[in-house]
């Protein structure tokens, strides 16, 4: 760890996370029905054995920066990032969040395939906490940005994979957030749509969003962000200058 | 903006605020809802009315030689039948939509309790829907509509919270047992017969000196809503005080559990 822990938020901070823990109690044999557990209860054999998803996990990210988080599948960069949007709290630990931050939602969760384009636009950023008059506004230019055209009024049932993951992708980013998330290479579309989505994502991070960006690949972090973490099985091994944070990781994955 | 896990509100209090700031996601869940139930069926919303008035001739046709039926039987087999309906469809689907919303806010953000308030509100949008063929029930039964009709409102109100209250209780029970979903239809049926809906008011009464009735909430909810309609005169007001008590102290019960439980949702794999 090379990295300076501050104990509150400061002024110019954009995530900050003190001291959090993310536990997942799993059930040692588990326990499904409620059948099953009502007579484990009598019996007083429930025990539980702790999961440690993240650990003691301090991080102070600045407004505007471009910041990216290195990590195995199952180091806890997940569980990092629901944490981060509020969808896990943490068992123990200060999450502390400025701004608006991009949904993580999976493209096109939460589609219904008999309404229609325009009505699973309204349903969809919705769910992503905006009101009617705001999606009003986006309307026309979310259509255009997916290419759906005409379809726009016929049940999503006819779309086609690629046209559904484009809706997607133009209703989860008509707004601009404070803190982008990205997670991973967007892969929609073909590759004329793909150029258009990495153009967006570009734009917001220019207009001075904060930008965290969870990858393996090491070049990836290593080329777009100045500082870096790498975490695995949950905790912090490296934070710092993403040049040291690649390294080590580096270091460790030819180990 | 800011988001704070160290300064926070009482959960209850907390899904309140949120979900007074989600209100326009309530609304297109109701209308997805509504609109995906019907847009395939050639019948489309007409079966929401045809179908208790189908329930409702078969119980009329089996149940006039068992007992001795006065002329209102269609129409109090009908009004008892709705309520029951719109009650036992929408807290059972309710932990259909949790399962639902579970890959939803396991993902994002939002009032957990959204799923749940929006299905019982589609419910009672059937059960205004269901009132058509009520209403054409009661004039074949020559039972005069009187101005206590007026109130249905307020006995509408109790329905909905009760149900609310149920399916939030029920619904956090299912997302740590999934096997509740399957007990849940038997308790269903049990209760079912235990509430006045099919069989005459009488026939509780002599059990036990009416104790079922009694200590059974839904008893003065359906009970409300056929003397307001079928009856045609306004009740005590110990009816009404009765009414809300077992409606909205559910709801509140059901709220409180739900809200308590609502962070450790997304914890479950």
């Amino acid at each position: 760890m090379s990295d300076v822990n501050f104990s509150e938020p400061q002024p110019d901070s954009a995530i900050f996370l003190n001291d959090v823990s993310v536990n997942y109690r799993i059930p040692s044999e588990s326990i499904t029905t409620f059948k099953e557990y009502v007579i484990r209860l009598v019996q007083g054999k429930i025990k539980h054995r702790a999961f440690w998803a993240l650990k003691n996990i301090h991080l102070n990210v600045k407004q505007g920066e471009i910041f990216g988080v290195l990590g195995r599948n199952g180091a806890g960069k997940s569980t990092l990032l629901k944490v981060i949007s509020r969808v896990l709290i943490p068992v123990e630990g200060r999450v502390w969040i400025k701004g608006i931050i991009s949904p993580l939602l999976q493209l096109g969760a939460g589609f219904h395939p008999e309404l229609t384009g325009r009505e699973n636009i309204y349903l969809n950023a919705t769910l992503l906490g905006h009101n009617r008059s705001e999606v009003g506004e986006k309307l026309d230019e979310i259509i255009s940005f997916a290419e759906i055209g005409d379809f726009i009024e016929a049940p999503l049932r006819t779309y086609s994979s690629g046209m559904q993951a484009r809706l997607g992708f133009a209703v989860a980013t008509a707004w601009q957030p404070d803190i982008l998330i990205l997670d991973e290479v967007l892969s929609v579309g073909d590759a004329a749509f793909q150029e258009k989505c990495f153009e967006r994502m570009a734009g917001f991070r220019d207009s001075g969003a904060t930008v965290l960006m969870v990858s393996h690949s090491i070049e990836q972090i290593r080329t777009l962000c100045k500082r870096a973490m790498w975490l695995d099985h949950g905790e912090i091994q490296t934070i710092g200058l993403s040049d040291q944070v690649c390294e080590d990781y580096k270091k460790a994955l030819s180990n | 903006m800011i988001y704070d896990s160290e300064i926070r509100k009482h959960p209850a209090v907390e899904e309140l605020i949120a979900l007074f700031k989600y209100r326009d996601l309530i609304f297109q869940l109701v209308r997805r809802d509504i609109v995906a139930r019907y847009k395939r069926s050639v019948l489309g919303i007409a079966w929401t009315m045809l179908n208790p008035l189908g329930t409702m001739l078969i119980m009329v046709v089996v149940f006039s030689r068992a007992f001795n039926q006065p002329e209102t039987y269609a129409a109090y087999v009908l009004a008892g039948l709705i309520c029951w309906t719109t009650f036992s469809q929408s807290t059972s689907m309710s932990m259909n939509s949790m399962v639902w919303g579970s890959s939803l806010y396991k993902q994002i953000y939002l009032p957990r309790t959204s799923f749940i308030i929006s299905t019982v509100l589609a419910g009672l949008v059937n059960f205004v829907l269901s009132l058509v063929p009520l209403g054409f029930i009661l004039i074949i039964s020559k039972v005069p509509l009187r101005p206590s009709a007026l109130l249905l409102p307020v006995s509408m109100l109790f329905l909905f919270s009760f149900s609310l209250g149920v399916a939030l209780f029920i619904s956090t029970l299912a997302a740590y047992f999934p096997d509740v979903a399957d007990l849940y239809p038997v308790l269903l049926t049990a209760w079912m017969y235990l509430t006045p809906i099919i069989m005459p008011l009488e026939f509780y009464r002599e059990i036990l000196n009416g104790l079922l009735l009694y200590v059974n909430p839904l008893y003065y909810i359906v009970n409300l809503f056929r003397i307001l309609i079928v009856d045609g005169f306004v009740p005590h007001l110990q009816t009404w005080g009765v009414t809300a008590l077992a409606s909205f102290g559910m709801l509140i019960i059901g709220w409180l559990f739900f809200c308590s439980k609502a962070d450790s949702f997304a914890y479950h794999v």
